[in-house]
């Protein structure tokens, strides 16, 4: 039943992505082309998922715990460093280059199309390279501390 | 360059269905629905449950595009106006960035700046800037 239910939530995301334009590169690139082919859609998903993301947050967090899960698992880190605004700036340098991000390549990949698998796992291996070096970085940390 | 329409309910639509679905993963199991943790985390998951979660969840978003095809008839556009190697590059940049920043466009751009979080503001705010460049730098400085 959880897992059925799990999957329907993956389902309404994949969903939102594909009628969204947000699986298609092109779209997602001329959503930043302001000079060029500008297409301002990308403007309205970012609209429509915060408007309902706020107001449903707003009402789920004030319940004393999720409906399969014993507690909410919420990031509690305010602090701004040099990881959260260097990882998104080069996170922003290759969406301007491939045109997806993890978000809207993931449900394309059910169309089953050669270059979203590439995309794909280009990325599995920008993250193992990026997890195995934060892995050094805290073990080097640690030895000076 | 290709040309694409503006599709304004679509993608509001579209929009606010994600949204959805972020609020029904936070109802159900407390998470945040966020591409990159949920997909990272399915190759170092915490237990067996941690696994079945994410790999239940990443199922049905591989299942929408199909889904709208049997709504409408129709597979949702993928229209790829790169090469293959720039797909490469770019991803493995995409990857390196997410990992280090935490989070993408779902995670930072949709759930934590829902929450309000400073550091999903902030990350947001920083991505759309350097995407906006990279893209304008590409497409107007190179002309590639």
């Amino acid at each position: 039943m959880r897992m059925i239910v799990l999957y329907l939530i993956g389902l309404v995301f994949g969903v939102g992505i594909s009628i969204s334009g947000m699986a298609n590169p092109a779209k997602v690139l001329n959503f930043f082309d302001i000079a060029g082919t500008w297409d301002p859609s990308l403007a309205f998903v970012m609209g429509g998922a915060l408007v309902v993301t706020f107001i449903g947050y707003h009402y789920i967090l004030n319940r004393p715990a999720p409906f399969f899960s014993a507690s909410f698992q919420l990031p509690t880190r305010r602090d701004l460093d040099l990881p959260l605004i260097g990882g998104s700036a080069v996170f922003g340098i290759g969406w301007g280059i491939a045109g997806f991000c993890p978000g809207g390549a993931l449900p394309a990949l059910g169309t089953g199309r050669l270059d979203v698998f590439i995309f794909i796992a280009a990325l599995l291996a920008g993250i193992f390279v990026a997890k195995a070096l934060q892995a050094v970085l805290v073990k080097r940390a640690s030895a000076q501390a | 360059m290709i040309e694409t329409a503006f599709t304004p309910y679509q993608s509001l639509g579209g929009g606010a269905l994600i949204g959805l679905a972020a609020v029904l993963l936070m109802a159900s199991i407390g998470r945040i629905m966020g591409a990159t943790g949920i997909l990272a985390g399915l190759f170092q998951p915490a237990n067996a449950a941690d696994w079945s979660w994410r790999a239940a969840v990443l199922a049905g978003m591989m299942s929408g595009p199909v889904a709208v095809m049997l709504i409408t008839g129709e597979m949702p556009a993928v229209q790829v106006p790169v090469s293959q190697t720039m797909l490469v590059i770019g991803g493995v940049i995409v990857g390196i960035g997410v990992t280090f920043g935490a989070g993408c466009t779902s995670g930072h751009g949709v759930c934590g700046m829902a929450r309000l979080s400073p550091r999903s503001i902030i990350a947001t705010l920083t991505f759309m800037l350097t995407t906006a460049t990279t893209v304008y730098v590409i497409r107007h400085v190179i002309g590639a």
